[in-house]
């Protein structure tokens, strides 16, 4: 039996005079595990938060909600639900600012009652959300005020009637920051709408009941009674319980998904570990050769810097989970607009836990590659210095291989929660990180290959540098690599998604939507159109209606037959359907024959291709369309293919002319305008004269999906720098352990008459390679990725903004020349023979 | 007095691009207990080799060797290095200290591998005895070449071993020090009754010992 006591002797002695060396390798993991458990610990914050604040996400016990008109029958279920209750329709509208002139498209809730039952409408000032229902006047969100320069006190103007700001809303229950800079909303009280003449015939209205239950009704018992008729009727309802679970489950993933971008940072300080105590063990070949000499087994002489790594490895995953703990009090800024509920860091002892259990296995385990090579080193190393040991595979060296691979896929498995995402997930980051050495190697291999040996010795000494002994340029620019594409491809999808938006309305492309004009309105729409000097490229009618059957197969049905392969969303969501006699330029016929007209007593319908093989609808299928009351069956004549990606209608069924002209409806207009300020001068003359009609500009839609990129974005950047800053760490750490080869090499050239001028552009020279290769390699992979997203995915072209992409690149390579000249400082500053005394 | 060591048709093969290199071919000796031997030869002759088969650092490719009764060739990696902890000391060339012990750790080492009592007391007195008394807390980088291979000495005789080998053990010091250390080992080898081989290139240092075996080509050449 080995003496453990002299072993951890033995450890502590060997390691005191190397312990700050030692602390430098594991500072690679520090970041990691201070990203993993300031996740874990957001992840039991928000648990905890959504626990005790579930009943102000949805502020109410029930909530039951429709956007289609409620038919009688329903209504008597809805109105025989015991308790308080309170009554909000919402729907899009257009705002207008008279101080300023501007509008805008946003969501109008017009409500009655008490809600929020539980939490509150946050306002400035507090009693504005109160007293905007008596005195009746609106409370409209934050950002929309500041965007109009509006205030309380100042006027909107909604539909037909003007509405003083009673104050500005600043939290509504249950809704994300995202939400509200998609619509903004704005408050009105019920009582108020009929005044706006908002409310018409065929308006897109949703309604929902808010239902505050007496302390002795079990809601879920009631929502058993009744929540199948709600259902069959067509009819939503949320429950705290449900509302919580919903929400719960969505940020779960959303954790899940942080926390697998922090396990990625933390890989890769892993291989900087593993890559740093891969050095530290061949300087300690001689030590450890000569206690095999002294009689030392390989088994103690192994566990002699088991031990090193183990003591070491928990002190990082401590000072990993102290960080982390600090990060997450920051985190919550941070990702807060993504979130329903407001967050107060809790001290997650379970995040705490899992952090120092994960330190400690994955920096043994990622060290364990190297020190297994320990068991192989001979004792006659002590007498042949040339002696080298047999380089054969070590079986235990795969073990290690295998056991480093199932702990990536068990963790990824517990996170995602599915074997197969976890394989995905493991597969993913064994190519990215091959991908990576690859593209680093075919670098370095151009570098050495095609630089000009007729260039100066200093730059021809900086490049050797990159190749010497023990380099550790692959892992640097891997593990820096890494982190820069992570924030290159974001920076490039961004750049894809708004460059899609803005190509997609180029030229004489429709660019702006008006929706929700009424039969009536629809000549005189089109006839101000045209006077403003604006084109209609298109105006639509739209009949909305829901799928009741498709070859005698209900909701129902589709309940009790899980082997159908139909979506069940089919049935539960509203069609907004077309008719018309021919096709338009984004579509085309590929099965079945088009009919533009009704034949005889057969409607035979248009479906768009994926729709139908998605849902294995075939041609010659019968479907019954529920068109507001009135039961039609079609049949499937043919598919469409459907080019979504133009500024068109584009509809998933099309009917043929001659059926649905009487049917109630709606129409939309497309037209094109050529700047911002006709576009701002006609939504202006709509809403005065058509205050019911929605306009949709595509330039809020840029500045909307830029807004949600850039808080998305953000979140990513914030974990990708995680793997950046890991990178540096990586960097700073392998500076120093290469620290004595550089003074070796320093002394011998300032021996040899270098300047100090000469060795720090030597070195710079270096550190700038290193830097612009990492970049490099990081920005064509985040480049290629990019290109085939935009190519096979989106479609479109890649052409991204280069200027962040160059910043970056410029960013990092400096930062890997600041931090390789301070090391070299304290050697170049002083006498060759006062280093080498030191050292 | 009996043999302490011994080899029998001892040969070592290496494998080097494809082609076989004998460095050590059937080299039989006998060495007695309580003897100081030499073992002398130009570079590359096969003297290291020799010694690091004696010593069962390394495994030969035929041939045995006994060493105080052991068969070294029947035992494993792990079974040789109880071995030399029982019955060998060693001193380098280099000295071969553990850079980061102090002079008393290094000392300490050989005995706390055996689980030893009282190994400090014993490693104090050793390194009094090579005049270093008061440097036991240095660190070999705070040490002269002299005083690192006094304390690679006092390591060496640290557990009591029955034979000695000693590689060039003056190779990397001056002529001054060198006779000092040479003193102290035949003096300190005397006391404790040890069997010395000494690989050298120093005919001085050879002539000091009992016998000298001569090596040429991997072969003795004369004993």
């Amino acid at each position: 039996m080995t003496n453990f006591g002299w072993l951890v002797q033995m450890a502590w002695r060997d390691s005191r005079k190397n312990f700050s060396r030692l602390l430098l390798f594991i500072s690679s993991i520090i970041l990691g595990i201070a990203a993993l458990v300031s996740i874990f610990a957001l992840g039991d914050s928000l648990s905890y938060e959504i626990d005790q604040q579930a009943a102000s996400l949805i502020g109410a016990d029930l909530e039951v909600s429709n956007n289609k008109p409620i038919p009688a029958n329903v209504q008597k279920i809805i109105d025989s639900i015991p308790g308080e209750r309170s009554e909000q329709r919402s729907f899009s509208s257009m705002v207008y600012f008279p101080k300023t002139g501007g509008t805008r498209l946003i969501q109008v809730r017009a409500l009655e009652g008490a809600f929020p039952y539980y939490g509150s409408l946050e306002t400035t000032p507090a009693a504005a959300s109160k007293q905007f229902l008596q005195k009746r006047t609106a409370l409209v969100d934050r950002a929309l005020l500041l965007q109009f320069n509006a205030k309380p006190g100042d006027s909107i103007r909604l539909g037909n009637t003007g509405f003083i700001i009673e104050g500005e809303l600043t939290g509504v229950p249950g809704q994300t920051g995202l939400a509200a800079s998609v619509a903004p909303i704005v408050f009105i009280p019920l009582q108020s709408l009929p005044e706006t003449g908002l409310e018409q015939k065929g308006s897109r209205i949703s309604t929902s009941y808010f239902y505050k239950t007496a302390k002795n009704v079990d809601v879920n018992a009631l929502v058993d009674k009744i929540g199948p008729r709600l259902k069959q009727a067509g009819m939503n309802y949320d429950t705290i319980a449900s509302k919580k679970e919903e929400t719960a489950r969505s940020f779960r993933d959303l954790s899940r998904f942080l926390s697998l971008i922090g396990f990625i940072a933390l890989l890769l300080g892993c291989i900087g570990v593993a890559s740093a105590i891969h050095i530290y063990v061949k300087e300690k070949i001689n030590s450890i050769a000569l206690l095999r000499c002294l009689g030392a087994t390989s088994r103690q002489a192994f566990l002699i810097f088991l031990i090193q790594i183990i003591t070491i490895g928990f002190i990082g995953s401590i000072a990993g989970v102290i960080l982390g703990t600090l990060i997450q009090q920051l985190l919550p800024v941070v990702i807060q607009d993504l979130l329903p509920v407001k967050i107060n860091p809790i001290f997650s002892w379970n995040a705490i836990g899992k952090g120092l259990v994960l330190g400690l296995i994955i920096s043994v385990l990622f060290a364990l590659l190297p020190l297994v090579s320990i068991r192989k080193i001979s004792p006659l190393q002590t007498i042949r210095m040339s002696y080298q040991p047999n380089t054969a595979r070590d079986p235990l060296a795969w073990a290690v291989y295998a056991l480093i691979l199932l702990f990536i896929v068990v963790f990824t498995r517990i996170q995602l929660r599915s074997w197969s995402q976890a394989l995905i997930f493991t597969i993913s980051v064994i190519f990215a990180f091959a991908l990576l050495t690859l593209i680093a190697r075919l670098l370095m291999w151009a570098i050495r290959k095609f630089f000009p040996s007729s260039w100066s010795y200093l730059w021809r000494q900086g490049l050797s540098n990159l190749f010497r002994p023990n380099n550790q340029t692959t892992l640097l620019i891997v593990s820096i690599g890494l982190g820069t594409a992570l924030i290159c491809t974001l920076l490039f999808i961004q750049s894809i998604l708004l460059q899609r938006v803005t190509l997609s309305s180029s030229g004489n492309q429709p660019n702006m939507v008006l929706f929700d004009i009424q039969t009536a309105q629809k000549e005189a729409v089109k006839k101000l159109t045209l006077a403003q000097g604006l084109p209609v490229n298109d105006i639509v009618p739209i009949v909305n209606m829901r799928l009741e059957s498709i070859n005698n197969i209900t909701a129902e049905t589709l309940r009790k037959d899980s082997t159908l392969s139909i979506q069940p969303w089919v049935f539960n969501r509203e069609y907004r359907v077309t008719f018309r006699d021919s096709l338009i330029s984004s579509e085309k016929i590929t099965k079945g024959t088009w009919k533009g007209k009704v034949e005889g007593n057969i409607i035979t319908v248009s479906v768009e291709e994926g729709y139908a093989t998605r849902n294995k609808i075939l041609i010659g299928d019968t479907m019954v369309f529920n068109v507001q009351g009135t039961m039609m069956q079609t049949v499937v004549g043919s598919y469409r293919k459907v080019d979504w990606n133009r500024v068109q209608t584009n509809f998933l069924v099309v009917f043929p002319a001659g059926v649905l002209e009487k049917a109630p409806q709606f129409h939309v207009l497309l037209t094109h305008v050529p700047n911002e300020e006709t576009s701002a001068k006609f939504q202006q003359l709509l809403v005065r004269s058509y205050p019911n009609i929605s306009v949709i500009d595509l330039n809020l839609v840029l500045s909307i999906l830029d807004d949600i990129l850039g808080k998305i974005g953000f979140v990513i950047r914030f974990m990708a720098g995680f793997c950046i800053v890991t990178g540096l760490i990586v960097l700073i750490a392998s500076v120093l352990i290469s620290k004595y080869q550089r003074i070796q090499e320093s002394v011998l050239l300032r021996t040899l008459g270098a300047s100090k001028k000469q060795i720090y552009v030597i070195n710079a020279i270096e550190y700038f390679f290193i830097g612009a290769m990492a970049a490099i390699t990081g920005i064509l992979l985040a480049a290629i990725g990019s290109w085939a997203l935009a190519k096979f995915s989106f479609e479109t072209s890649f052409d991204p903004n280069w200027l962040p992409i160059f910043l970056i690149f410029t960013l990092i390579c400096m930062l890997t020349v600041i931090i390789g000249l301070i090391n070299i400082r304290s050697i170049v500053s002083r006498s060759p023979l006062e280093v080498l005394r030191q050292e | 007095m009996g043999s302490i060591l011994s080899t029998e048709n001892l040969t070592k093969t290496y494998t080097s691009a494809g082609r076989q290199l004998t460095v050590l071919e059937h080299v039989n000796m006998q060495v007695e207990e309580g003897s100081t031997l030499a073992i002398v030869g130009p570079s590359g002759s096969g003297k290291t080799t020799l010694l690091g088969l004696c010593a069962g650092l390394d495994s030969a490719s035929s041939g045995s060797v006994l060493l105080n009764g052991i068969r070294l060739e029947s035992l494993n990696e792990d079974q040789r290095a109880e071995v030399r902890n029982q019955h060998i000391g060693f001193i380098f060339q280099n000295f071969q200290l553990l850079p980061t012990l102090t002079a008393l750790e290094n000392v300490m080492v050989p005995m706390e591998l055996r689980r030893q009592k009282n190994v400090r007391s014993k490693a104090q007195d050793l390194l009094e005895k090579v005049g270093l008394k008061d440097r036991s807390h240095h660190y070999p980088v705070q040490l002269s070449g002299g005083e690192q291979q006094r304390v690679s000495l006092a390591r060496a005789f640290a557990n009591t071993p029955s034979i000695l080998f000693a590689d060039e053990p003056t190779g990397n010091l001056d002529v001054e020090t060198s006779e000092r250390i040479e003193n102290l080992l035949f003096s300190l080898n005397r006391e404790a009754g040890t069997t010395l081989i000494v690989v050298t290139h120093n005919v001085e240092l050879a002539a000091r010992t009992g016998k000298i075996i001569r090596i040429k080509g991997g072969k003795l050449v004369n004993e």
